[in-house]
């Protein structure tokens, strides 16, 4: 399929123009990610982590339906099954270490192309619902991460599941009942496994369906790009093919490259040592600490102890552990009204001269709360985390809204193609 | 001026991200009191060729089983796998027919007792967790098959060692040697519960097994001297064995995946070079 022109040699088959002509679908691919999708020149290799993401989902559930193939979902054999697959199933060490480290991957290229999406301001006018969709899916992943990884069944599995699954128990009136349904039962146990396992067989296929979605959101405008200004014309965009095919290829190698450097010469270097440990409900871990992916998170919902400044003015009306529940959901829900609260004309933090500041504080805000979350809550890291959870809140509430109407942006260009002849920045 | 940009907020990004990980440091269950920092092994197993030395590992194999199966299992361990550390296929048989196990029902409808065959798993020396502790003051002994990727120890997360060492848990590998070998006499004034033995690398320093290695414990069939180093470094080398033995089909095929993977992204740069080259 390379020119896909509906005058190209490959539409003028017979068999391809038997089928175009009952269910176009031909014509959809090249629409999508062909030669007839225009994307505009100029993007650069931030681009790229979008296809990434993609290509991380398809590894996911490819080798994921594999290990369902050999995986025993039952307390007593979910961890034994596991290390069956390890040793005795043809090449299963694979399927498991490519399936483990794919989540730290997926993760890995979703949170750059997040960030992309907030350097570049591509949440805003036309593309809110594509930002929304894109949360979304975060939120999506990160349940089906947290489910999976109870899977095996080991200490941290186990305890892990316990922690978070009790964080609901802080709900007012429905919290125990909540809780007791998540769990089937009293206790964290076999029914618990069976209800995480269904769900996460099930909740990739609704990933999938939210990346289509997110797709058919970015193809009705087409893609932001560094400079933030609207395609004008012709003379600002490529063909998608074979343009970006190719970008994206080249980009899907070097990730493949990294990726796998992992999962052959340090499968385990973003797992818990604990967690080959078989589950064991009468020992407790003295540290539990949950996937690199949710240490943001987890510091977000530690921060909050009776001593914190934000809890204060909530105090009366909830537990310290139930205000932290609420600002852990909270700090990923709010993401998805960013749209709104950044009041700022211009799209790319090019030419947003204090935003761009402001930004890279954000990032390196959320690396301090990902290195308070895997500390014991004691000494120094409690304040840290106390401090950055509050700047996090704050970037998102007080700077984004106040920055857009305070900041002068620089003059943007005219169009595309007039910033590549004309300096940017 | 899109270039520099992107060069220098990719090498920001980056940077952020070693630092991160590094500073990444998940205290582990065994953090509390964790004794001095085991001293780092230079382990045939490491490294991106690294394998598992076949004489040690085969010595690591008759410590263990004439030492350590008194007490610790290795469930996931079945005499075929053997195989894998250079025994022939009548030797693996011959070791598996030392061992009985219960059989049946046959046709009579009795349980019978059998010779072990080499599809059989290594024999457990405790019915059950509970008769393992109340013969062990307790405390029962865990089995071993994963035992050195079950212990990063120390309090030093996975990510930090494997950041010394990419290759593995070999920090694993590192604290079971150097509990092995880490047995003194307690500090005066240090309270000994009954049945307790002071070790310098155990959590705690109380460990319920008392000192298993003593010299000359075993013959070595290759002469090798059976110093309790000697022995406590070949058991290791077995253990981690049992943990990963994939190890070496992983690693051999990791370096040929990496190979072919570098020619192919390489010519696609190349491709995308050219296929740019009429646009500015
Ligand atoms: C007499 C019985 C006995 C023998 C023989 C024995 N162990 Fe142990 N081992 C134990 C007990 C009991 C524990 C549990 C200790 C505790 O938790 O305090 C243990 C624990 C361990 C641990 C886990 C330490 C930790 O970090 O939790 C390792 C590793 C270990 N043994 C290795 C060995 C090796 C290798 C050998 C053979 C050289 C061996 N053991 C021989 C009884 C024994
Ligand atoms: C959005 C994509 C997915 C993510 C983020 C994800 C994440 C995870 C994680 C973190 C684990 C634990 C890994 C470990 O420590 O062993 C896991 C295990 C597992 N997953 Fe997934 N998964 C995804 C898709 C799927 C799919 C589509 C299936 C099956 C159809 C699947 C089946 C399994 C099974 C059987 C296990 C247990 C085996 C094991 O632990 O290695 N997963 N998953």
């Amino acid at each position: 399929m390379s020119e896909q022109q509906p005058t190209s040699k490959f539409m003028q088959n017979g068999v391809v123009k038997w089928i175009e002509h009952r269910m176009p679908i031909f014509s959809f691919i090249d629409h999508s990610v062909g030669s007839g999708y225009p994307a505009p020149k100029n993007l650069n290799y931030w681009w790229n982590f979008g296809s990434l993401a993609g290509l991380a989902l398809i590894i996911m559930i490819v080798s994921g339906i594999v290990l369902v193939m050999h995986y025993t979902p039952h307390t007593t054999l979910a961890f034994n099954s596991v290390e069956r697959i390890m040793r005795d199933v043809n090449g299963g060490w694979l399927i498991r270490y490519l399936h483990m480290n794919g989540a730290s991957f997926f993760f890995i290229a979703v949170y750059i192309h997040i960030f992309r999406g907030l350097y570049f301001g591509s949440y805003k006018y036309p593309r809110e619902l594509l930002w929304i969709i894109g949360v979304l899916i975060l939120l999506a992943m990160m349940a089906t991460a947290f489910m999976g990884y109870v899977l095996p069944w080991g200490q941290m599995s186990y305890w892990g599941a316990t922690v978070i699954t009790n964080l609901f128990s802080a709900i007012p009136v429905v919290g125990e009942s909540l809780v007791t349904l998540l769990w089937g039962g009293f206790v964290v146990d076999n029914p618990t496994l069976n209800r995480f396992f269904s769900l996460h067989y099930l909740l990739p296929f609704v990933i999938l369906g939210l990346v289509i979605m997110h797709i058919w959101a970015l193809h009705t405008f087409g893609s932001n790009n560094p400079t933030g200004v609207d395609v004008k014309g012709p003379q600002d965009t490529i063909p998608f093919h074979p343009y970006f095919t190719i970008k994206d290829l080249y980009g899907m190698g070097v990730f493949m490259l990294i990726f796998l450097f992992f999962v052959f010469f340090a499968p385990n270097y973003f797992g818990e040592a604990d967690n080959y440990i078989p589950a064991d409900s009468l020992a407790t871990p003295p540290h539990i600490v949950p996937e690199w992916y949710f240490l943001p998170s987890y510091a977000i919902l530690r921060a909050f102890t009776n001593e914190f400044i934000l809890y204060w003015p909530v105090s009366w009306l909830m537990t310290a552990k139930l205000a932290g529940v609420i600002a852990m959901f909270g700090s990923i829900i709010l993401l998805a009204l960013i749209p709104w609260l950044d009041t700022s004309k211009v799209r790319s933090a090019r030419y947003r001269p204090v935003y761009k500041w402001f930004f890279w504080i954000f990032v390196l805000d959320w690396i301090v709360l990902g290195m308070v979350g895997a500390h014991p809550a004691e000494g120094i890291w409690v304040v840290l985390g106390q401090v950055a959870t509050t700047y996090y809140f704050a970037h998102l509430l007080l700077i984004l809204p106040i920055l857009g109407v305070l900041e002068r942006p620089l003059a943007t260009p005219e169009s595309i193609s007039a910033s590549v002849t004309q300096p940017a920045e | 001026m899109m270039k520099p940009t992107i060069k220098t907020a990719f090498a920001a990004v980056l940077t952020a991200a070693a630092v991160s990980a590094a500073a990444l440091a998940p205290t582990t269950a065994h953090a509390a009191a964790a004794g001095p920092k085991p001293e780092v092994q230079d382990w045939t197993f490491k490294g991106l060729f690294g394998t598992f030395d076949r004489a040690s590992v085969q010595r690591g194999y008759q410590v263990y089983k004439e030492v350590c199966a008194a007490c610790h299992s290795l469930n996931l361990i079945k005499f075929r796998n053997l195989a894998d550390i250079g025994y022939s296929e009548a030797q693996v048989k011959a070791l598996a027919a030392e061992y009985e196990i219960e059989d049946g029902p046959n046709d009579d409808g009795e349980m019978f007792m059998r010779k072990r065959t080499p599809s059989d798993p290594m024999p457990s020396p405790f019915p059950n967790a509970k008769a393992a502790a109340a013969a062990n003051g307790g405390k029962a002994p865990p089995d071993l098959s994963l035992i050195t990727k079950a212990r990063a120890q120390g309090g030093d997360s996975v990510i930090k060692v494997s950041m010394k060492h990419p290759g593995g848990f070999t920090i694993g590998a590192d604290y079971i040697y150097a509990l092995l070998t880490g047995y003194e006499e307690a500090p005066d004034g240090f309270e000994m519960p009954p049945g307790g033995s002071y070790n310098k690398y155990f959590p705690g320093h109380v460990i319920a097994m008392a000192p298993p290695l003593v010299e000359e414990g075993v013959e070595f069939s290759d002469g090798t001297k059976a110093t309790v180093s000697q022995m406590a470094h070949d058991v290791t080398m077995f253990l981690a064995w049992t943990a990963e033995p994939e190890l070496e089909a992983r690693k051999r095929l990791g370096v040929k995946v990496m190979l072919f993977l570098l020619a192919l992204t390489g010519m696609l740069y190349a491709l995308k070079r050219k296929i740019w080259s009429d646009i500015h």
